[in-house]
């Protein structure tokens, strides 16, 4: 009986040292990925159901919308911010390019372009911007908390750098995707500039458009 | 020995401008043009220099400010970094283009129109300066390469 109760023992010790063990290690390699700097990627994989059209913002005419305001059309989303000197010019330019060989069915598409960036691109400054790249182009800005709420339904990482040699002493970091989003809102499919041609993103779209995908 | 002094001075500073574009050759130099005045232009330069050397800065008229810029993709986040100097190896070509390598153009004297040009001088370690003319190309110019196709 006693051998039993020893065997029990030294199992539940052995178990406990299992889970000793798997913390220290668990809670090792979380401080190893912190030091080496290494962050969680943003989920943006292809399929990614928790991504979601959702925010409170305002438009570059000074109106307050909602996902809502976009029902109905299909959606392209970018985050960025207009100090941005290459990246989001760059990206933009291709959207534009991408909407120009939709033909008519650019009318079931709503393109839009977030800043990161809120408290520089006011709603004016947001349309002068958007309009010299497409003039259905809408750009959204909002609070800081309202930016970041809109970020995270889109699972959008951004972030501010400090850097002071660029313009008020900061950048943004952030991801460079554009999302095409379900007229219900839900998440189609992501691209980026660069991996595709205009052309060959825009057939891809309307297939997606016409169900034919 | 005053007059021989100059003479090799005057020499010296005809003689590196010819010297400097042998080594050093730029090309397709051009710039998107800019939304805002306030906001950084881009532009973009192909280099390649026959020996070993280093772009130590830019300067143009039409901007305050040159700063060289990496990308540096981490996952699927971009971030600018600011590089001090652009090493440039030996008959390496350096392109510097949309989504990647750019000079930002900071404090720009009016928004960059399509259709002109400005000058910019790029000053290299052992090349010394170099002027280009820099086309400024449409918003949504990818380069001047596909622009000509």
């Amino acid at each position: 009986m006693t051998s039993t109760k020893t065997t029990q023992l030294r199992r539940i010790r052995f178990s406990l040292w299992i889970l000793v063990a798997a913390a220290v290690l668990a809670l090792g390699g979380a401080y190893f990925v912190r030091m080496i700097g290494v962050r969680e990627p943003p989920p943006v994989t292809v399929g990614e159901a928790a991504i979601r059209s959702e925010f409170s913002l305002i438009d570059h005419n000074g109106n307050r919308v909602t996902e809502a305001d976009f029902l109905g059309h299909w959606q392209l989303v970018f985050f960025g911010f207009t100090h941005c000197p290459d990246v989001c010019p760059t990206t933009l330019a291709y959207l534009a390019n991408v909407l120009d060989r939709l033909g008519g069915e650019v009318e079931r598409v709503a393109p839009i372009f977030i800043t990161v960036d809120p408290s520089r691109d006011t709603p004016q400054v947001m349309a002068a911007y958007v309009q010299a790249f497409h003039p259905k182009l809408v750009g959204l800005t909002g609070s800081e908390s309202e930016v970041a709420a809109a970020a995270q339904s889109f699972r959008v990482y951004y972030e501010r750098m400090e850097e002071a040699t660029a313009p008020d002493g900061y950048l943004m970091a952030h991801a460079g995707h554009i999302y095409l989003m379900r007229p219900e809102g839900r998440f189609e499919d992501v691209f980026r500039e660069g991996e595709q041609s205009a052309e060959e993103m825009a057939a891809d779209v309307l297939a997606r458009m016409n169900g034919k995908q | 020995m005053r007059k021989l002094i100059a003479t090799v001075v005057v020499a010296l500073a005809v003689a590196s401008p010819a010297l400097a574009e042998e080594s050093v050759r730029i090309f397709d130099a051009w710039a998107r043009a800019s939304v805002l005045a306030s906001r950084p232009g881009a532009a973009y330069v192909t280099v390649e220099s026959a020996t070993e050397d280093q772009l130590l800065g830019v300067a143009t008229p039409v901007a305050g400010q040159v700063m060289i810029h990496a990308v540096e993709k981490d996952g699927d986040i971009s971030r600018m970094k600011h590089i001090e100097t652009l090493e440039l190896p030996a008959g390496e070509r350096i392109t510097l283009a949309p989504g990647g390598m750019h000079l930002m153009l900071m404090g720009l004297q009016d928004k960059l129109s399509e259709g002109t040009t400005f000058p910019m001088t790029l000053s290299f370690e052992n090349a010394g300066e170099i002027t280009v003319e820099v086309s400024v190309l449409g918003i949504a110019a990818v380069g001047p390469r596909e622009a000509a196709e």
